[in-house]
């Protein structure tokens, strides 16, 4: 055989004159390469210039007291910031105080305690669901959860706090539709579970299979393994993963927009309705124009701030950690 | 006697008082073990409940007529959400013909060109972050680029708005893969003689090929549910596709936004039918990705 293909290989020789490498095929490329680099600059450069430019007029008619101020009133063109803001700060924390146990309870299982059968499905499933539109959290919180939520937690929690000093104020509803501040976190925290859990697996996964042996090996307890081996090795990774979990919630639109009650009222109540910047720009934008649009440019301005100081710190803290 | 009996302790201490692990220890142990088990218990069932809750409410909006017909006007009986699937494909399409090629070529540079200068550098940083950045903003920003210049709402505004969320994920798998590739091979290239280019479209990218189109689905698989851009850029409409894409143009995920929260019970009907319909096709798409990255792992 090899006889065959040498004998056809000398008797039809390849043309001798190649095309030798254009030089300007070559050059295009590497440009055409370096533009479409360059386009990833020039959108993040848009994003913030177009918000900024939108945004400018209401920054310029209300100064600082747009931050600070919690009126929004389309009747008398006055508007604040204030209730958006903190709003969007409550939910995702509040997303984030419900969210992380869970996720990091989810990853120590999988990667510590799942029986091996069950820990490839498992492990899939997550991932998978942290695919789901957000849209459709939206929906499930607001047809299926808010109902529950209003009738076996709000209506009793309301009832049995009424009256009591500090509790009384931050966990009595006036109102108790179901929606509301505390309903936004938790389907937030629902969100970003599974983000969040398969983040943390990837890292308790890298960590060398030795030093988990060794910590069995002396004889620690699962507890000790996680907290003296594990929780030292992923922290600073864990903590990147928890703020790219913080980064999605506090920018989540849709699924918030449902169950946040789109209020403009300030309330020390978790489960009054209030609104987030998203929530806010999702519901009135298209209505909108004049000073009104300027100030719902000018939320997203500060949505922009606020999410990118979180994922820059995320990302700063995730990298730290492939480097060394 | 005192001396010995330290002496004897020093070189081997006394056994421990019982075989067992201190209570302590045990009930840290016991605790850690329970909650992980209830935290995972507690996600798998509510996170089973939403999909079976989809699946229920979707199943009971399905209807042969889903496929056939446009969106229903208030108050009317029956109707569909063709509309709205063909513009949602409509706008994927656009959204993934205009990023893939930016996607890639950006990602080509990272890890070919640019695998020591500062510049990409900053690049691929940025890219990370714009990666996750609310999607909301982007629509605000497709917005301002082009649907108040051309005055009005169009699929091309919306088409853009998917790019613009499709590129980042692109980017970064492509990177990633052709990062995969030895160096050994692209040598091997350009001891032949080949440039640069050649190198890159003939070997790299064959080499990576498989990733790279992983790469491709998840972009997909992300912007086909994407809604709070195309909020203020396709927006919605309730005629029939018109090929101009001028003036708004029907798609799930707005549809699903705008008939959930309406008081008609048909149109909520067509809501779940639709988001059941999205979520099974970008489910569809991620198990795919994963059986094209690497089909022996995920059987």
């Amino acid at each position: 055989m090899p006889a065959l293909t040498q004998s056809v290989a000398v008797a039809r020789p390849r043309p001798a004159i190649r095309k030798g490498p254009s030089k300007g095929l070559d050059a295009t490329f590497r440009a055409c390469a370096y533009g479409a680099a360059l386009i990833v600059l020039l959108v993040l450069a848009g994003i913030l210039g177009s918000i900024i430019y939108g945004g400018w007029p209401a920054f310029r008619e209300f100064g600082f007291g747009f931050l600070t101020s919690s009126a929004w009133n389309i009747g008398t063109e006055q508007y604040g910031a204030l209730v958006a803001v903190i709003g969007t700060v409550a939910s995702a924390v509040l997303a984030l105080l419900i969210g992380v146990p869970v996720s990091l309870g989810i990853a120590i299982f999988l990667t510590q305690l799942c029986p091996g059968w069950a820990r490839r499905p498992v492990a899939m499933t997550i991932e998978l669901l942290a695919a789901v539109p957000s849209i459709i959290y939206g929906m499930w919180g607001l047809f299926v959860f808010a109902p529950l939520f209003a009738r076996f937690v709000q209506i009793p929690v309301s009832n049995l706090v009424e009256g009591m000093p500090i509790l009384g104020t931050i966990l009595y509803a006036r109102v108790p539709s179901g929606v509301g501040v505390l309903t936004a976190g938790i389907i937030l925290a629902i969100m970003i579970v599974p983000f969040i859990a398969s983040i943390a697996r990837d890292m308790l996964e890298q960590i060398p299979t030795v030093l988990r042996e060794s910590a069995y090996g002396i004889g620690c307890t699962t507890w000790e393994v996680v907290r003296h081996v594990l929780v030292p090795q992923a922290a600073v990774s864990i903590i990147g993963a928890i703020m790219l979990g913080l980064g999605r919630a506090l920018g989540e639109t849709m699924a918030v927009t449902f169950v946040v009650g789109n209020a403009n009222r300030l309330s020390a109540s978790i489960f009054d309705p209030s609104s987030t910047i998203a929530s806010r720009i999702a519901n009135e934008f298209n209505e909108a124009d004049g000073l009104q649009l300027n100030a719902l440019m000018a939320l997203g301005c500060i949505l922009f701030v606020i999410t990118f100081i979180v994922l820059i710190v995320a990302r700063l803290l995730t990298r730290r950690v492939r480097a060394a | 006697m005192d001396a010995t009996n330290t002496l004897t302790n020093t070189l081997s201490p006394p056994p421990a008082r019982t075989g067992r692990i201190r209570p302590g220890r045990r009930v840290a142990d016991r605790a850690l073990r329970l909650s992980c088990l209830v935290a995972t218990v507690v996600g798998a069932v509510v996170l089973g409940s939403i999909l079976l809750m989809l699946i229920v409410e979707g199943i009971r909006g399905f209807s042969p007529s889903l496929f056939t017909q446009p969106t229903p006007g208030p108050g009317s009986e029956g109707g569909g959400i063709a509309n709205a699937i063909l513009g949602s494909l409509v706008l994927t399409t656009i959204g993934i013909v205009v990023a893939t090629p930016i996607g890639v070529m950006a990602g080509t540079f990272l890890a070919e060109y640019g695998r020591t200068s500062k510049l990409a550098d900053v690049i691929r940083f940025l890219n990370d972050i714009l990666l996750s950045a609310p999607s909301i903003l982007i629509g605000l920003f497709v917005y301002t680029l082009m649907v108040r210049p051309m005055g009005t709402y169009s699929g091309w505004a919306g088409g853009v708005a998917l790019a613009i969320i499709a590129i980042p994920v692109i980017v970064r798998t492509t990177e990633d893969m052709l990062r995969l590739v030895p160096g050994t091979l692209r040598e091997a290239g350009a001891a032949l003689g080949a440039p640069p280019s050649v190198v890159i479209t003939s070997v790299t990218w064959r080499a990576a090929s498989a990733g790279i189109v992983t790469g491709i689905i998840l972009a997909l698989a992300r912007i086909a549910g994407e809604t709070a851009p195309l909020l203020f850029t396709a927006l919605n409409n309730n005629s029939w596709f018109s090929s101009n894409l001028m003036g708004g143009i029907a798609n799930l995920p707005v549809m699903i936004y705008q008939f959930a929260l309406s008081p008609y019970p048909n149109w909520q009907g067509l809501a779940w039918a639709g988001a059941l319909l999205i979520t099974g096709t970008i489910l569809a798409l991620s198990i795919i990705a994963r059986l094209v990255i690497n089909p022996r792992r995920s059987r």
